[in-house]
């Protein structure tokens, strides 16, 4: 336990005293920032149904700068480790794989949650300066925040794994992007096929962000795409293992 | 502490090492030499447990490497070839890290790392980033790595390559040091290296050991110990020329030739600076044990020469380690090559 805390703190601290996650924090607030703005443009033009939460969780720049956050995490984690020799080191201490693995997972998502507290703070000004009813919904807050703590989980695992299959970070960007964006479109489908039946709404609502996201920041609580995010990234980790594994045999 | 049987291993068709064996003693210090390519490297990684061999054993202090990894590896301090460090780390805070990592406690934790810098004479960067660091100085990090939670074996690759000769001292001084306390296993190409510090030298050829020894067995066995250049340094009282001093050495019993030694300037400038030097082959077959020089030096004693230098030249272990690599495969450990005596 004592040495997943030692490679988990190391994860973390190398995130902040590189440049990186600096520079991701500044570009996520500023994109988050002018979307919040927007949202709240929009809510001043007069009465509509939507809440500030759901105006901020469901624009095309919140999704945008969401999608665009995992292989730029992620990227470094291994492949990194992999290219400088540093994996060399670290493999020949006393240190389990699954421990690595763990702390690499467990450092990338804590800083992702990190990159997406400030934003609390936009509705935290809002309720206070509004004293609005629907902005203190909590509810809605935890339904929002908890589903993209959960898609976090399972798009940084899935870029965990990218990242262990490659030495090159560009490489395990692009793998990480274009695999995010094949289980993202997918939950598009039903925009494809005019009629919405209970199969297509059931494959909507395990892969579809974009409808869970509308769900949840509603405040509305479905199980199934928590067990879906939950079972793939255990998947995904398991995977990780594996690729981190057979790395050493393959050399 | 180190036991090796039947390693191999291949890097697809090519094989790095094949079906290797020896073992190193506690408080043993040992140098891996081999020219590069020679599967220096891959048995290191091996021996460290980063690398898993195709086939074969290896048991570190009594555990083996790969099933009793974590036990195995708790007990080694290694060095990798080029010391991959992180370069937005301090020094200090990097040996914390590795010191925990190790599983040091705690509260001996900055002890132990204080220790390590001190011993590799690195305290005053220890706030440095990483990055920022010379390469002797990212060596001498890599060492204190090794040794920050004193572990029974030290497996260094290359310790000394890429520093300067101040530096390659240091190290070496420190690597003497630590005998004492580590046993040691360090590979190098450079042969004069692994003479100064190791007690025992394996030598590594195509994935196979050639040779094993002392430095000294090794060059009686290479049977090119006594390579036979005595060399003298002369000043004949009535000049004479150095034909003439050829032809009365030449004449002595336990001198197989003589030649003007290399280097030397022609009989002209010679004949100015009166001193020549000559080289020496000795006669094997003469009863004096193969040493000329007893007999060498009372010639000069009869004739009045003034004697500057009069030494034996032992063939140094580059000249044993090419001994033993240009063997052809398959050659005998230990038979004496047919082989000309070196040259100077």
């Amino acid at each position: 336990m004592r040495i997943f805390w030692t490679l988990w703190k190391r994860e973390v601290a190398s995130a902040f005293q590189t440049p990186m996650a600096w520079v991701i924090l500044f570009f996520l607030l500023l994109v988050t920032g002018f979307n919040f703005y927007a949202g709240v443009s929009v809510l001043n033009h007069g009465p509509t149904e939507v809440t500030v939460v759901e105006s901020f969780f469901n624009t095309v720049f919140f999704w945008f700068s969401f999608l665009l956050l995992f292989p730029l995490l992620t990227m470094r984690l291994y492949s990194e480790e992999y290219r400088s020799g540093t994996i060399e080191p670290l493999m020949t201490a006393p240190v389990r794989d699954t421990q690595v693995v763990l702390a690499k997972f467990l450092g990338v998502l804590f800083l992702y949650a990190f990159l997406w507290m400030p934003t609390g703070l936009y509705f935290l000004i809002f309720w206070w300066q509004t004293h609005l009813t629907s902005a203190g919904a909590i509810g809605a807050y935890v339904g929002s925040y908890l589903l993209l703590l959960l898609m976090g989980m399972f798009y940084l695992s899935l870029g965990c794994f990218c990242s262990s299959l490659t030495r090159h970070q560009i490489t395990a960007a692009v793998m990480t992007l274009a695999v995010i964006a094949l289980f993202f479109l997918t939950g598009l489908l039903s925009f494809l096929s005019g009629h919405v039946d209970t199969m297509m709404q059931g494959i909507t609502i395990t892969f579809s962000p974009i409808d869970q996201m509308t769900q949840f920041s509603r405040g509305i609580f479905d199980t199934r795409p928590v067990v879906w995010y939950l079972v793939m990234t255990g998947l995904c980790l398991f995977l990780t293992l594996q690729s981190f594994q057979a790395r050493r045999w393959r050399s | 502490m180190i036991s090796v049987q039947g390693l191999t291993k291949s890097y697809g068709a090519t094989d790095a090492v094949r079906d290797l064996s020896f073992s190193v003693d506690r408080g043993e210090v040992v140098g891996f030499l081999g020219p590069n390519g020679a599967g220096k490297s891959t048995t290191m990684k091996i021996l460290s447990g980063y690398l898993p061999a195709d086939a074969g054993e290896v048991k570190i202090a009594g555990f083996d490497i790969l099933s009793q990894s974590l036990k195995a590896r708790s007990r080694i301090g290694y060095l990798p070839e080029n010391v991959p460090l992180y370069p937005e780390m301090r020094v200090g805070e990097y040996l914390r890290y590795r010191a925990a990592l190790k599983g040091v406690r705690s509260r001996l934790i900055n002890e132990k790392v204080d220790d390590a810098l001190e011993l590799c004479s690195i305290s005053h960067v220890r706030n440095q980033l990483i990055g920022t660091l010379s390469k002797g100085y990212r060596q001498r990090v890599g060492l204190a790595d090794a040794l920050v939670n004193e572990p029974d074996i030290l497996i260094l690759d290359e310790p000394t390559i890429g520093l300067d000769p101040g530096q390659i001292r240091e190290v070496r001084e420190l690597i003497k040091g630590l005998a004492r306390r580590h046993t040691i296993l360090l590979s190098s190409h450079i042969l004069s290296e692994v003479e100064m510090t190791c007690s025992r030298v394996l030598i590594i050829n195509k994935g196979q050991i050639v040779a094993t020894g002392t430095p000294a067995e090794l060059r009686e066995r290479s049977g090119i110990a006594l390579s036979g250049s005595v060399r003298m340094e002369i000043q004949t009282a009535d000049r004479a020329n150095s034909e003439s001093v050829l032809a009365i050495l030449q004449s002595l019993e336990e001198v197989a030739s003589a030649s003007l030694a290399e280097g030397i300037p022609s009989t002209t400038t010679a004949s100015i600076s009166c001193w020549t030097r000559y080289e020496i082959i000795p006669s094997l077959s003469s009863s004096s044990s193969g040493d000329p020089r007893p007999a060498l030096f009372e010639e000069a004693v009869r004739r009045g020469w003034k004697l500057r230098e009069l030494s034996a030249h032992e063939s140094s272990l580059e000249e044993i380690f090419t001994s033993f690599v240009e063997r052809i495969p398959g050659t005998p450990k230990g038979k004496t090559p047919t082989k000309e005596p070196a040259k100077l």
